[in-house]
């Protein structure tokens, strides 16, 4: 039935569109400024909350959503999930890749990456965390970013927590009332319902700690070295500031006499 | 070099000797590392060398991303999260170039900024200018087709408005930007050439920096006070000057390291600050952003292309007289190259005789109007461009446009400018305690020979 594909895209195109523009002029709605560890100077990745997250993703996200430029291995990686290698493996063997050297589909290696998405208007999710900006503004000044950062993980946290309830039909498509999406209604129905998933460490698993969990996955998805970075960026700033004020002295000291000298009135060289 | 006396290189040894007779290297490297500078130089005059670090900084890791990187529409956008995930240390190279690229603006709009207050550009330093300027252009250049390289929505769409810019262009448009892109729109093509000519644009940039080093060590640099160092004695250029080894380089390093401690708190705490969230997503010329913005070096300039809409009546005004063939597309893009084109000719719209806005009353408002409009453009050109903010961006245009002709050559008319000090050595030593005695009668005193 050619017709309703062509439906299905304006539909699509149309999601896309209004996401672009709610993006552009920060226009995305309600958007909570939930606290995370991984902020702040000195914030880390809670690998528990991580491995929370990579559950959560896989039972509930990953059945329409996908990680492409992710590497399976890197679930092992230090500053991230840290699962044991062998457990990679075998989470690696839950999916099925197409491998064009054998022409086939096989089981996926930690070599592999997370499959891509499997429906063509889910977005792929591996740099969602840097692709949202939850916060901008006042009056295009980027004061919020600056001071509550871009609010990617915290537009992911809303949008899962913010449904309304409500149902529109578009197009022949069923819209879900969303008061964090932009324009108020989104193609995805409400993807989480309390006690959906059953944590191991025994956390309760709440519509909130879900979405918060799956949020700090996909900003390690979005920005895995996050760690390390901050890392680089604080010694950077020790050793440069201790360059600072030996410069600074080493400066002072070759200027002394040339300025005692303009004091004193004494000839200049 | 620079016609201010000054000690000069003598080979002692012999193997110095026989390298000086053949090749005069060394002689060189010493001409300009010690070359007289004015002792009052204030910290305005750090730009040049964080300039210089920026240059270098861009070369070295775009050199080392480009190893990784994949020129090819399918692959960019992957081969850059490659980058930030595999390669080690991708991550931080990627960063830095990233963010480098902001620093290099911000340091070259206020070395710019420093030249039009300090009157910088004024005889004899028209020529530093120039190439100044002509840097600056083919800075502006090779970060835009950097920032097509990633591929992104922003990288995309960005190149597609900009390219489009040819496009206005009467008759021979659409040729011109076929020619541009290799094709009919952004696609391979586009991209590969992108990758070529930023690779090649940087050592570009580094000859004419040489070329623009080389000018303003033959003239001398200019100084806050304007008043030229004195060359007819020695004693007297040794009264004003200082050599640049070492009095000058430590000082510019020691802002240079604190410069890097703001630029790596960016890197490591917010690099994505200065960027756009889209550029996250790969390119799709299926889906167009609302709002299609540069980055933000360009906003000024994006402000004056988007400020002429075809309600503007001097828009109207030339669209009748040349017959429908100058459209407000067109005559935007000619008043955004034309924005630049008259801050290069500054030299010659300035008709004051007086070099430094500190002795120029009435400049000094001027221009620091000037400073506050290029952030109002700045913000008009990031904003959606409703009503209000066209009338804000032509209001700052216009401004834009008067500062350089109409304020500065009347300024040097009406203007009554204040006392400058006799020479360099005064200033210095009027700065720096020695209030009773600024009359220059240090200078009479002849200083003992080293």
């Amino acid at each position: 039935m050619p017709g309703k594909r062509v439906i299905s895209i304006a539909a699509t195109a149309t999601l896309i569109l209004s996401t672009g523009a709610a993006d552009a002029a920060g226009g995305a709605g309600h958007v909570e400024d939930y606290a995370f560890t991984f902020q702040g100077p000195f914030g880390t990745f809670d690998q528990n909350q991580l491995q929370r997250g990579l559950q959560v993703y896989t039972e509930v996200c990953s059945a329409c959503h996908g990680l492409q430029y992710v590497p399976l291995r890197t679930l092992a990686d230090e500053g991230g999930p840290a699962l044991p290698e062998d457990q990679v493996r075998a989470y690696a063997a839950f999916f099925e890749i197409y491998d064009a050297k054998i022409d086939d589909w096989r089981p996926a290696t930690p070599n592999d990456h997370f499959p891509g998405s499997n429906l063509e208007n889910a977005p792929d999710l591996s740099l969602m965390a840097k692709a949202r900006a939850g916060f901008s503004g006042p009056y295009g000044l980027g004061l919020n970013p600056l001071f509550r950062g871009t609010g990617g993980p915290e537009y992911i946290a809303s949008l899962l927590t913010h449904y309304t309830g409500s149902e529109r039909e578009e197009f022949g498509a069923i819209l879900y009332g969303n008061e964090t999406f932009p324009g108020g209604y989104i193609a995805m129905a409400p993807p989480l319902w309390d006690d959906q998933v059953v944590y191991n460490d025994g956390t309760p698993a709440t519509v909130e700690q879900m979405a918060l969990d799956v949020s700090a996955f996909l900003m390690w998805t979005a920005e895995p070295h996050l760690m390390a970075r901050k890392q680089m960026g604080f010694t950077a700033i020790i050793l440069l500031g201790i360059l600072s004020v030996l410069l600074y002295l080493t400066n002072k000291r070759i200027w002394a006499p040339v300025k005692a000298r303009a004091k004193s009135g004494a000839p200049a060289r | 070099m620079s016609g201010i006396p000054h000690d000069h290189y003598e080979p002692k040894s012999n193997a110095g000797k026989w390298l000086h007779k053949r090749l005069p290297i060394v002689s060189l490297m010493y001409d300009t590392l010690m070359i007289p500078t004015p002792k009052n130089l204030n910290w305005m005059w750090i730009w040049g060398i964080v300039l210089m670090f920026c240059l270098v900084l861009q070369i070295i890791t775009g050199i080392i991303l480009v190893m990784h990187y994949t020129p090819h529409v399918d692959m960019a956008f992957a081969s850059v999260e490659h980058i930030m995930r595999n390669v080690n240390g991708g991550w931080a190279m990627r960063y830095i170039h990233q963010n480098g690229a902001s620093l290099f603006f911000i340091a070259v709009y206020l070395h710019i900024f420093r030249g039009l207050y300090y009157g910088s550009y004024k005889a004899p330093r028209e020529i530093t200018w120039i190439i100044g300027m002509l840097i600056y252009v083919l800075m502006m250049g090779t970060a835009f087709m950097g920032y097509v390289l990633p591929w992104g929505q922003m990288s995309f769409w960005g190149a597609t408005v900009i390219t489009g810019l040819f496009g206005a262009i009467p008759f021979a448009g659409d040729a011109i930007q076929t020619w541009l892109l290799g094709g009919p729109a952004v696609d391979n093509a586009t991209l590969n050439r992108f990758l070529s000519l930023h690779y090649l644009l940087p050592f570009v940039i580094l000859g004419l920096v040489i070329v623009h080093v080389w000018a303003f060590h033959t003239t001398g640099n200019n100084n806050p006070t304007g008043v030229e160092v004195r060359r007819t004695s020695r004693a007297e250029a040794d009264a004003d000057t200082l050599p640049f080894w070492p009095y000058f380089v430590i000082k510019d390093l020691f802002a240079l390291a604190v410069i890097l401690v703001g630029f790596f708190a960016i890197v490591g705490y917010m690099p994505n600050y200065l960027g756009h969230p889209d550029n996250y997503i790969e390119a799709n010329p299926l889906v167009t952003p609302s709002h299609i913005v540069p980055e933000w070096y360009f906003l000024p300039f994006y402000a004056i292309l988007r400020a002429f809409d075809s309600d503007v009546w001097i828009v109207i005004f030339f669209n009748f007289v040349s017959g429908g063939i100058i459209r407000a597309d067109f005559f935007g893009v000619v008043m955004m190259f034309g924005a630049i084109m008259v801050v290069a000719l500054a030299p010659w719209l300035d008709t004051s005789l007086v070099r430094s806005g500190r002795y120029r009353p009435m400049l000094k408002w001027w221009f620091w109007i000037f400073i506050v409009n290029f952030f109002v453009l700045m913000w008009a050109g990031s904003r959606e461009p409703t009503a209000a903010i066209a009338n804000v961006s032509l209001i700052g245009t216009a401004y834009w446009f008067a500062y350089f002709l109409v304020i500065l050559p009347l300024l040097g008319v009406i203007e009554k400018p204040l006392p400058q000090p006799k020479t360099i050595e005064d200033d210095f030593k009027a700065h720096h305690g020695k209030a009773d005695d600024t009359e220059g009668s240090a200078a009479a005193q002849p200083a003992p020979a080293k």
